[in-house]
């Protein structure tokens, strides 16, 4: 098998260079949202864009995340293939009428006649002192959404192989994009046809003492957690879920199988977060495999605060993994 | 508002028998889903376009068929059998049967023809109105020169996105006509007691929209003010609100039974001097157009099709539980069970 050129840079170009590729590829293929053209968005992951393909395909809307994101499920109803952007995923709390209510549950409402194709993608999870209104955490509310997918990248391979899979398929996806995330390095294949499937989770590291599960950055804490781990010998497998929504269980359930032992971390607040759910999972299936409860790290059931030193005591960290670890092992 | 009824009007008689014929088939059609709402044979939450239909048959005749996009909230059932939708299919999937459009997954508020580019059939208030923008950006966005008719009713007018899409509408020059069924209810609640402005045309003034208010029970005008219209946004390239003046003769859906509740039998009566169907049946008598007993043998027909067409329905079986999981997703089944 031929092996494609591997090419550097971050997860905000893997991002950028996805959308491009598929703008050119596609007619189809359009991008809209609040301030993602002339202004190159907020995160710029959409800077140039708009002098390449004009307001046509690069479209600034009003500040009304309703009304736009319901344009959009108008137009993949008919065909096209929207990407909206979300300035960020707390603002789709606006929209969560027109994803759920009517997005979600186009095709099956209409029996199997009509189809959304639209990616709604953009940064879910705190960034840097947002606060309270800005740092949402929304991938396990869709997650709970029959009729969605929903993807949380942890990798800059996956950002730009799992954004290929959303752009090309048929229903409506969440792509949440960690800010935290935005200027990590990676590499990817240079093969604009390259693309990572949904519902495949997988092993970044592997070990035999216990699975640290998690998805988004959450999955780059459990790597720096693993690493801790082993220089005091402990052998930490991270399973990296990347797809909430189809939930890959089989990847999960047979590194507890191996390992006995599970942590789940997730940025997210703790209570009803996704998280609980795969926890829960491990639980129902694993039961004879497991030789300790499972454990869940999940953001503090607070609203984000804004100084640095009270968002970073939400945000889960390798200390506050390594403690759950502690217990367990 | 609206000009005079009585004019010459340029329809042949074929036309306005076939016209008649479109009446009589809704207004049967309808009675026989609130019937079979009482039977128990439908369930859930039906709204019928008893009295209204003048609007959906003056408007559909100005559309080109199968080339624009319509699309509706809840009380959609006339559009889609207008837009050659399958009636059978349409009573099917009110009955929840397996030969409904949506395999009876839909059920009355959310019929579908996708087909004949009707849209639904959607039950969040004002939820779809930015949708039907949606339909005419595609139909821009595709160089198309469809125009997209999206029915709202005056409770919807109140919501926050139709404002949105409005503005959105204008600013990016969207062939979308905003039709707003004002039938002077929202559910139980009546106009002055829910818009702070009654005249809902206006609503489209502050964004630049060309609104106006028409009589939406007058199916002679209705087939002008319709025709003008969508031939302006045609060749115009820009959105129109329209407010239709229309009346439902029966309540907001099949579960409301007691009407004076929210308006006295007095006014219910005068507005039945509205009814199209029996304005329409005048005409045509008056004017020497159909005989009365013509007009009869017509009525009786359409009485045995809808009949049949119940019947049909009726024999379609209820969906498999296994159907539980299809069209979830488009190429993947969710999780099973419990």
């Amino acid at each position: 098998m031929a092996t494609a050129t591997l090419i550097e840079t971050t997860f905000r170009d893997a991002i950028h260079k996805c959308i491009d590729e598929e703008m050119e590829r596609n007619p189809d293929v359009f991008v809209l949202g609040e301030d993602i053209g002339r202004y190159e968005g907020t995160f710029k992951v959409t800077k140039g864009l708009w002098p390449k393909y004009g307001e046509k395909r690069v479209i600034d809307t009003p500040i009304v995340e309703p009304g736009f994101t319901g344009i959009a499920i108008g137009a993949a109803m008919t065909g096209l293939r929207p990407i909206v952007e979300m300035m960020t995923m707390s603002f789709s709390i606006l929209a969560l009428d027109q994803i759920i209510n009517h997005a979600a549950k186009v095709h099956y409402m209409t029996g199997g006649q009509a189809k959304v194709p639209m990616v709604v993608r953009g940064p879910g999870g705190a960034a840097k002192q947002l606060s309270a209104q800005h740092s949402h955490s929304m991938e396990g509310w869709y997650a709970h959404c029959p009729g969605l997918k929903v993807v949380a990248p942890a990798t800059v391979e996956d950002a730009y192989g799992m954004l290929k899979t959303a752009i090309w398929d048929d229903n409506p996806v969440i792509f949440t994009e960690n800010p935290g995330l935005y200027t990590i390095k990676g590499t990817i294949p240079d093969d604009k046809d390259f693309s990572v499937p949904f519902g495949k989770a997988q092993i970044l590291h592997e070990g035999t003492d216990i699975s640290l599960v998690g998805y988004s950055r959450m999955t780059q804490v459990n790597l720096a957690v693993a690493e801790e781990l082993s220089k005091e010998g402990i052998s930490a497998e991270v399973v990296d879920v990347r797809s909430l929504l189809p939930l890959d269980t089989d990847t999960i359930f047979a590194s507890v199988a191996k390992t006995h032992r599970a942590v789940v971390v997730y940025e997210d607040w703790r209570s009803g977060g996704f998280g609980a759910e795969i926890a829960q999972r491990i639980s129902e299936d694993c039961f004879d495999d497991l030789d300790a409860p499972v454990l869940r790290v999940g953001g503090l059931n607070v609203p984000m605060p804004y100084a640095r030193v009270l968002e970073l005591e939400c945000i889960p960290d390798v200390k506050d993994v390594l403690e759950k670890v502690r217990r367990i092992l | 508002m609206a000009k005079s009824a009585n004019l010459e009007h340029p329809q042949t008689p074929a036309q306005l028998e076939e016209f008649y014929r479109q009446m009589v088939f809704i207004r049967r059609f309808e009675e026989k889903c609130n019937l079979a709402y009482r039977q128990g044979k439908a369930g859930g939450y039906l709204h019928v376009y008893i009295g209204m239909e003048a609007t959906a048959i003056g408007w559909n005749a100005a559309l080109k068929p199968g080339w624009d996009y319509v699309i509706t909230a809840y009380r959609d059932h006339a559009q889609p059998l207008l837009m050659g939708a399958d009636p059978v299919k349409v009573m099917a999937e009110i009955m929840g049967r397996q030969g409904g459009y949506s395999h009876g997954k839909g059920g009355s508020m959310h019929i579908y023809d996708i087909e004949h580019n009707f849209y639904g059939g959607w039950g969040i208030v004002g939820g779809h109105v930015a949708m039907g923008a949606g339909l005419a950006f595609a139909a821009k966005y595709r160089e198309e020169d469809r125009v997209a008719v999206c029915y709202l009713g005056d409770g919807a007018s109140n919501a926050g996105v139709f404002f949105e899409t409005l503005n959105m509408a204008s600013l990016w020059d969207l062939p979308v006509i905003f039709v707003i069924e004002n039938n002077e209810f929202a559910m139980g609640t009546r106009l002055e007691y829910h818009a702070s402005d009654t005249h809902l045309y206006k609503r489209g003034e502050p964004f630049g929209i060309k609104s106006e208010r028409v009589d939406g029970m007058d199916l002679f005008t209705t087939l002008e003010d319709a025709k003008r219209i969508v031939d302006w946004v045609r060749t115009n390239q820009r959105p129109y609100l329209v407010e239709v003046m229309n009346y439902r003769f029966a309540g907001h859906g099949a579960a409301d039974n007691d009407r004076q509740l929210y308006r006295t039998k007095e006014e219910e009566d005068e507005n039945m001097k509205r009814d199209p169907l029996a304005r329409l049946r005048k005409y045509l008598v008056d004017k020497k157009i159909c005989s009365d007993e013509k007009l009869e043998a017509v009525e009786e027909e359409i009485s045995d099709q809808v009949e049949k067409i119940y019947e049909a329905a009726d024999a379609s079986p209820f969906p498999d539980p296994h159907e539980v999981y299809d069209h979830v997703y488009s190429d993947m089944a969710p999780e099973a069970g419990h």
